[in-house]
């Protein structure tokens, strides 16, 4: 009797150690709305112009569960991000961090609309000066003319 | 009208056709890894066969770092049996490599090694954990460490017989031999 207790104890405890792995996670899981939110910042390594959020491939499978063990052990989305950049370098980040040589990617369509806008006015204004400006020449259409264009007008052809 | 600006407008073309001619000439393969320099992450994996090997078991040799998988055609084939080779050549030299397979099936993994004859040490890196570490984002990459375990060298795509003599070559002949 005492020793089948024993043994229950012992079996229950060796379950316990099992499990402990996976109930240290469920303690604090990682909100799959932050995982996503991560991985949709990240590049899929092997497919380059996915994210790997929204990438099928095994490696973007297993890099979300990387970022989901590292939110789940106290993480901020901030520090797997850096994981991420330690390893992979700023490839890795879909929208490059602004700062320094890469602002020019988020300047340069600006400055290419300020332009663009800034050439279609001018030109606008351009040309409708010179419509009000010079009016053109009055075409003379002699009598025989107007006649001609009255009659095909009519017989619509 | 007289508009004396306007042979400035196809030197408007200028700086795109220099942004393409530079685009063009760069492999957007060619990324650089913030990791060389950098002390090589270690790991603790299992072999095809299930026998644990770890790096640090490797410390003080001059490691070279493959990055593999059997679904990698044709670069993979390529470059296997010219680790296979230099493998033989310089094991006795304090030169070790190991493979890590990644992505991949342990039968189909097998097979590889098998029709190819591979008889240097392989793990299978199933979590891509190691693959991550090591800012791995495709196969083949090869690191080469140094014998601190520093990574000093990336290579993309099938080692070659040059690659890996010139860089195992420059490796062994600096300070801290055994």
């Amino acid at each position: 009797m005492s020793r089948g207790a024993f043994e229950l104890f012992a079996a229950l405890v060796l379950l316990g150690a099992a499990l402990s792995p996976a109930a240290a996670q469920t303690a604090k899981p990682a909100s799959e709305e932050v995982v996503h939110e991560v991985a949709t910042q990240l590049r899929c390594v092997v497919c380059q112009n996915l994210s790997v959020a929204d990438s099928p491939s095994e490696m973007a499978s297993q890099m979300r569960a990387i970022i989901r063990e590292r939110l789940a052990a106290g993480e901020s989305p901030a520090d797997v991000q850096r994981f991420f950049v330690d390893r992979y370098g700023e490839w890795i980040l879909l929208s490059p961090p602004r700062r320094g040589f890469n602002l020019l990617v988020w300047l340069l369509p600006l400055g290419a609309v300020a332009v663009g806008l800034a050439a279609t006015v001018a030109l606008v204004w351009r040309w409708t000066r010179r419509r009000r400006g010079v009016r053109p020449p009055p075409v003379a259409v002699d009598a025989a003319m107007s006649e001609r264009i009255r009659r095909e007008l009519e017989s619509g052809s | 009208m007289k508009r004396p600006w306007r042979w400035l407008i196809p030197l408007a073309a200028v700086p795109v056709l220099a942004l393409l001619a530079y685009g063009f000439r760069v492999s957007p393969r060619d990324i650089p890894s913030p990791l060389v320099g950098r002390p090589a992450p270690a790991f603790a994996l299992a072999t095809l066969e299930g026998a644990p090997l770890s790096l640090a078991s490797h410390r003080g040799k001059v490691v070279v770092l493959n990055f593999w998988a059997s679904w990698c055609y044709p670069a993979c084939y390529e470059e296997a049996p010219v680790l296979e080779r230099n493998w033989r050549g310089y094991r006795d030299r304090g030169v070790v490599v190991v493979g890590v397979d990644i992505q991949d099936k342990r039968e189909a993994a097998q097979k590889f090694v098998g029709d190819l004859g591979l008889t240097f040490p392989i793990a299978q890196d199933l979590k891509g954990t190691v693959s991550v570490d090591y800012g791995v984002y495709g196969v083949p990459e090869t690191f080469f460490l140094d014998r601190q375990g520093r990574i000093r060298v990336k290579h993309v795509g099938a080692v070659t017989d040059d690659v890996f003599r010139a860089t195992v070559d420059r490796l062994l002949a600096e300070a801290g031999s055994p």
